[in-house]
């Protein structure tokens, strides 16, 4: 079998990924990247609105503090709040960094980084290319990675002596020597064949799950591996019932259907209607919000220009609220002929400027859809988008329980609460992939031993079961039936009775994962390695389930029909789920959110705090306030 | 980066397609067309240069101008300009047809489309071409297209001079069909001249820094205008400046002799 | 609205292979994509597709529809008759790996050749100051997604595999140029291009144009501009002279 020695191997080259392997490779460790697609093709890419990072470039009372509240507010408050901070205090470095490795960030007139304005933030804060951010941040890490390459073959005239990628190569197991983590096992998609890497470090930077849902925007990677390897590793879950479902996929034609339509849409003019075309998000700003958001069209439309003196649009509330909304107008009857609502941007801007401001999405509709949306009205709905749960992590070096397991960027949990704020995903997974890196380089440095890998023969054995099981189960059919599932009872709006029925489901599904059954050979098996994704879709599954079914309050990217309302008590408790010894089952268990620490909760004033928190915390608030 | 373990020789194939395209489209419309198009200029081309009437006043045929050679009639003369000789005998547009010739010759728009259709380096995209070898641009004679930038600043000598004649025909027969027809010539021929890659090059295209330097750069997004239309201009220019020679030399032969022509 | 396809499509491992026959329902608003995964489903589980984003960002699914590179996910079921036999193949530049997968480290390495990103050593990250219009020409290359079908129509190494060593290709032509106008970029580029990534085979004949998914103009802007910077510096006698006066006076 095919063996490699690193100190530390990232799972994922996506934005945390990539990050996550320069630090550990400029920090002098031997780091190779493995990843289930080539280089360069990461999730990632589809995330076009832009990084929040409060550098202030637009409007100067932009800073940190800011960035820090509008985290918190939302994801209501169930943020891991030291990485909330982080995250707002670091950004601007990180975005700044990868201006320096070649990003071309569009600019303001004073020759800055142009920041634009998103759903939940207070100020534009958004750096951006037109709306192809995502892309710009990938291919500027692909190419830093690259750059290291050539710096490297300088050196010691290997290009791939300290950093190396391991592209279409997919890890089904983290291998242990005791308690730690020792290495990874995996097999080349191309081939077939089995690999095997030593490592004392291992980061996981996989991204989502949204494979298990039907109406999704994510891609065939999001399987949710690096949330199954860590549950199988004896690491934990966290805030698994949240699930953001972006407001704006495509929903016409079916095969693109989840498709995202950038929030940059609304952020640049576009607005939200009904069959009846009415703007109806007017009708659904909540209280907590109530203050913020304009209540008249004519405000809205004047804030565009004049953000100073008039509150935004009710479009720009945070997407789980606008979500929400979409689906209720979509279930009174009022939706648009293809089941969505109408979002309109060619009423609003000449057409010229949509093809300049939003080339891809324009590009995008043409080429799928047949529909120019400078002349007509697109139609949207919710698709899911991401998962704001993940692996539990220390803020400060993304470290797991797990001695030498670390995690950023989507597969890791905490940060963005109930919900995350759009463009905080790239700013996170910069500044968290970063942290993560040099949390695994630190790590390896204090290893007084290299821990070695043992236990081949059955991960072995797992890998081939698939291939060597005929006439069983076929892969697709189970995957299928685990989308419609979870789409149907576990998705947007849930219900005790719809996730419990979920739950029995999947139990079936454990089952007949368990008698997949691929032809054909190991080289490039579509059919085979579905066969293996499914038992981390399965797993990642029943955590949502599991822990959607407890949580009774609705908050952010968890909506309960059967309780509606926010609860402060349910604010304290998060949820964790960790996998039985044989890694065949889930448990979901209570664990008390910690307080924010003084200076931080003091950002806040108590009118808003009281929405979300205890009396109890309120008291500590106010002496946190009057010591200082 | 895709990095393998065992690789036998098999891995290492294309996928052995033994047909030429699998294009259903018709992919030999464009080149077919484009070498018929060129080829019928080569051949009037030929023609024109040694047919013998190419002014009648205050008509010059493109052609021929400038005509710089002692044969040339009084009125012809760019000027009353006639730096040759006695001794040229040769028609006179042989002298300067270098120089236009040359510069659609390594314009990078009539490269491509005589590298297609004529060379078939390739026919069409994705249809195999017939050579064994194919170096490219790299070496002589083909290296030589490099000094498109200097047939490009003579170009822009003849597009005015066809410019001037234009105006000068206007000027003394407003009311000749003749005089516009050389005119829309005259403009097709300088949009075509000042949308070279060239030029774009020349104004600001070689700058990284277009701020500090905002009129190249107005200068560069008007050139950028005109070179996304080249190939328009190059088809079109070439039609115009036939039509305008062969219907100047129709009305010297007296072929064409209405009253307004 | 669904009917029943006529497909062909190029199965195999290694480049040994053939043409296999399929007929398979299409519904309406799908792509090919779309087709080739019913197909995987369906009929043929193990049949090997890369594909990705499944809307056009990612550039995974290149393949070459009726011997056209496309991408699969944005090549709608709409644009063909219904009676058509639609022929899918692999990229055919590129060693094939399994029916519709090819090994495209060609490119990776040609990637690795072209020197990074190489700003003044005094400017440190936060200080960069550009203005729109200098950045604009360079953000167009970025737009690449990467699909590697310029490089797979490029006559150059399409037609002539020992061109390969010489020849960067399309895609790496736009990068060059896309460092060489970037205005904090202090590498030399010119003189490489033309020695070093062979931009000296391009014979500008415009198909990784016709063919780029992001209608990015690889050869107005980037190809031939970046051929006129090394005339300026290697054939332009003029342009040589003028330079050698003037440094001599700095």
């Amino acid at each position: 079998m095919e063996r490699h020695e690193y100190d530390v191997v990232v799972i994922g080259a996506g934005g945390a990924g990539l990050r996550a392997a320069i630090e550990a490779r400029q920090q002098g460790k031997r780091t190779a990247i493995v990843c289930k697609s080539l280089f360069g093709k990461a999730h990632t890419v589809m995330a076009e609105g832009g990084a929040a990072a409060a550098m202030g470039n637009v409007n100067s009372s932009d800073n940190w503090m800011v960035h820090f509240r509008d985290t918190m507010r939302g994801g209501k408050f169930l943020n891991n709040w030291r990485m909330a901070e982080l995250h707002a205090k670091e950004a601007p470095d990180r975005v700044w960094e990868l201006e320096a490795w070649g990003a071309l960030f569009d600019r303001t007139k004073d020759g800055k980084i142009s920041q634009r304005n998103f759903g939940g933030h207070e100020y534009p804060r958004l750096a951006h290319v037109g709306d192809r951010t995502g892309l710009e941040l990938i291919r500027t890490l692909q190419q830093r990675v690259v750059a290291l390459q050539q710096e490297d073959e300088k050196l010691h005239g290997d290009p791939e002596a300290y950093i190396k990628v391991f592209a279409e190569c997919t890890i089904t197991r983290l291998m242990k020597d005791g308690d730690a983590i020792s290495g990874a096992f995996g097999y080349w998609r191309e081939t077939g064949d089995f690999i095997v890497f030593d490592a004392p470090a291992v980061v996981l930077a996989t991204g989502g799950i949204g494979k298990s849902y039907v109406v999704t925007s994510n891609s065939w990677e999001y399987t949710g591996d690096g949330h199954a390897l860590a549950l199988l590793a004896g690491a934990k879950l966290i805030n698994m019932e949240f699930i953001q479902f972006h407001p704006t996929g495509m929903v016409w034609p079916p095969s693109v259907r989840g498709i995202l339509v950038t929030e940059s849409v609304r952020g640049d003019g576009g607005v939200l209607r009904n069959s009846e075309g009415r703007r109806f998000m007017f009708d659904y700003v909540p209280d907590v919000f109530k203050d913020k958001y304009a209540t008249t069209e004519e405000e809205a439309d004047r804030w565009y220009d004049d953000q100073a003196n008039n509150r935004r649009p009710p479009e720009l509330l945070p997407r789980d609220e606008v979500a929400r909304a979409i689906n209720a107008e979509v279930k009174a009857g009022r939706g648009s002929p293809q089941g969505g609502v109408f979002l309109d941007v060619s009423t609003r801007l000449p057409a010229a400027e949509i093809t300049r401001r939003l080339p891809s999405m324009h590009h995008q509709f043409k080429e799928l859809a047949d529909v120019d949306i400078t002349k007509e009205p697109m139609q949207v709905g919710p698709t899911c988008h991401y998962v704001m749960g993940g692996v539990e992590v220390d803020a400060d070096t993304g470290a797991a329980s797990v001695p030498g397991l670390f995690a950023a960027g989507e597969v890791s949990g905490g940060m963005h609460g109930s919900n995350r704020l759009g463009g905080n995903s790239l700013s996170d997974l910069l500044v968290f992939g970063r942290r993560a890196g040099a949390g695994a380089a630190a790590y390896v440095d204090g290893l007084a031993r290299r821990p070695a890998v043992t236990g081949l023969d059955e991960v072995r054995a797992e890998a081939l079961a698939p291939l060597e099981r005929s006439g069983g189960e076929n892969p697709y059919e189970v995957h299928h039936e685990l989308q419609r599932t979870m789409n149907d009872l576990v998705g947007i709006i849930r219900k005790s009775e719809e996730i419990s029925e979920a739950l029995q489901v999947i139990e079936k599904l454990k089952e007949r994962a368990k008698n997949c059954a691929s032809s054909g050979s190991r080289i490039y098996n579509p059919g085979w390695h579905l066969a293996l994704d499914l038992r981390n879709m399965l797993l990642v599954s029943e955590c949502v389930a599991k822990a959607a079914l407890l949580r009774e309050e609705s908050r952010g990217g968890h909506t309960r029909d059967d309780y509606p309302g926010m609860s402060a008590e349910w604010r304290r408790r998060l949820l964790v789920c960790s996998a039985s010894q044989d890694g065949t089952s889930i448990t979901v268990e209570e664990q008390v959110q910690p307080s924010m620490r003084g200076d931080l909760i003091g950002l806040f004033e108590r009118s808003e705090l009281e929405k979300y928190l205890t009396e109890e915390e309120l008291a500590e608030y106010d002496a946190a306030v009057k010591e200082s | 980066m895709t990095q393998t373990t065992a690789e036998s020789a098999a891995r290492k194939q294309r996928a052995q397609i033994r047909v030429r395209t699998l294009r259903t489209d018709r992919w030999w419309l464009a080149p077919a067309l484009t070498f018929a198009g060129l080829l019928l200029f080569l051949i009037y081309g030929v023609w024109a240069t040694f047919d013998g009437s190419y002014f009648t006043d205050p008509y010059i045929a493109p052609f021929s101008s400038p005509c710089l050679a002692t044969s040339c009639p009084e009125g012809a003369r760019l000027f009353g300009f006639a730096p040759f000789g006695d001794w040229y005998a040769l028609p006179p547009g042989i002298l300067i047809l270098g120089l236009p010739g040359g510069f659609r010759l390594t314009c990078y728009y009539y490269r491509k489309a005589y590298y297609r259709s004529f060379w078939l380096s390739p026919p069409a995209c994705a249809v195999a071409e017939p050579h064994g070898k194919y170096t490219g641009e790299t070496r002589l004679p083909l290296i030589l297209q490099n000094i498109h930038r200097y047939f490009f600043y003579f170009a822009i000598v003849i597009g005015l001079i066809l410019t001037y004649d234009a105006v000068l025909a206007l000027v003394h027969r407003p009311a000749g069909l003749g005089s516009w027809i050389l005119l829309v010539n005259a403009a097709l021929i300088l949009g075509y001249t000042f949308g070279c890659h060239s030029c774009r090059h020349i104004t600001a295209g070689r700058l990284n820094h277009f701020s500090k330097h905002p009129l190249r750069y107005k200068a560069w997004t008007l050139v950028s205008k005109l070179n996304a239309r080249h190939q328009q201009f190059a088809w079109a220019s070439l039609f115009s400046v036939m039509i305008a020679d062969l219907y100047v030399r129709l009305v010297a032969k007296g072929v064409i002799n209405f009253p307004f022509a | 609205m669904g009917y029943k396809a006529k497909f062909r499509v190029w199965r195999g491992e290694g480049g040994e292979g053939r043409l296999e026959d399929f007929t398979v329902e299409v519904n309406e608003g799908e792509v090919v994509l779309d087709v080739i995964h019913r197909l995987q489903a369906t009929q043929a589980p193990d049949l090997a597709v890369r594909w990705n984003c499944k809307a056009g960002k990612c550039g995974s699914c290149s393949m070459e529809i009726n011997g056209k590179p496309r991408l699969g996910c944005m090549t709608r079921m709409s644009t063909f008759e219904e009676s058509e036999t639609i022929t899918v193949t692999p990229l055919r530049t590129f060693p094939v790996i399994k029916d519709l997968v090819t090994d495209v480290s060609f490119n990776y390495q040609k990637a690795r050749e072209v020197p990074s990103f190489t700003p003044p050593a005094d400017v440190k990250p936060g200080e960069y100051r550009m203005q729109q219009v200098d950045v604009e020409r360079s953000q167009e290359f970025r737009k690449c997604i990467e699909c590697f079908m310029c490089q797979n129509v490029c006559h150059v190494i399409r037609d002539h595999e020992e061109n390969k060593p010489a020849f960067s290709g399309p895609r790496y032509f736009i990068r060059i140029a896309e460092l060489d106008m970037h205005p904090y970029d202090v590498a030399e580029r010119k003189e490489s291009a033309q020695d070093e990534h062979g931009l000296g085979y391009c014979n500008i004949t415009k198909c990784c144009t016709e063919v780029c998914p992001e209608h990015i103009k690889i050869t107005d802007n980037a190809i031939i501009p970046m051929k006129e910077r090394v005339v300026d510096r290697k054939y332009d006698p003029l342009v040589w002279l003028g330079s050698k006066i003037f440094k001599r006076q700095r």
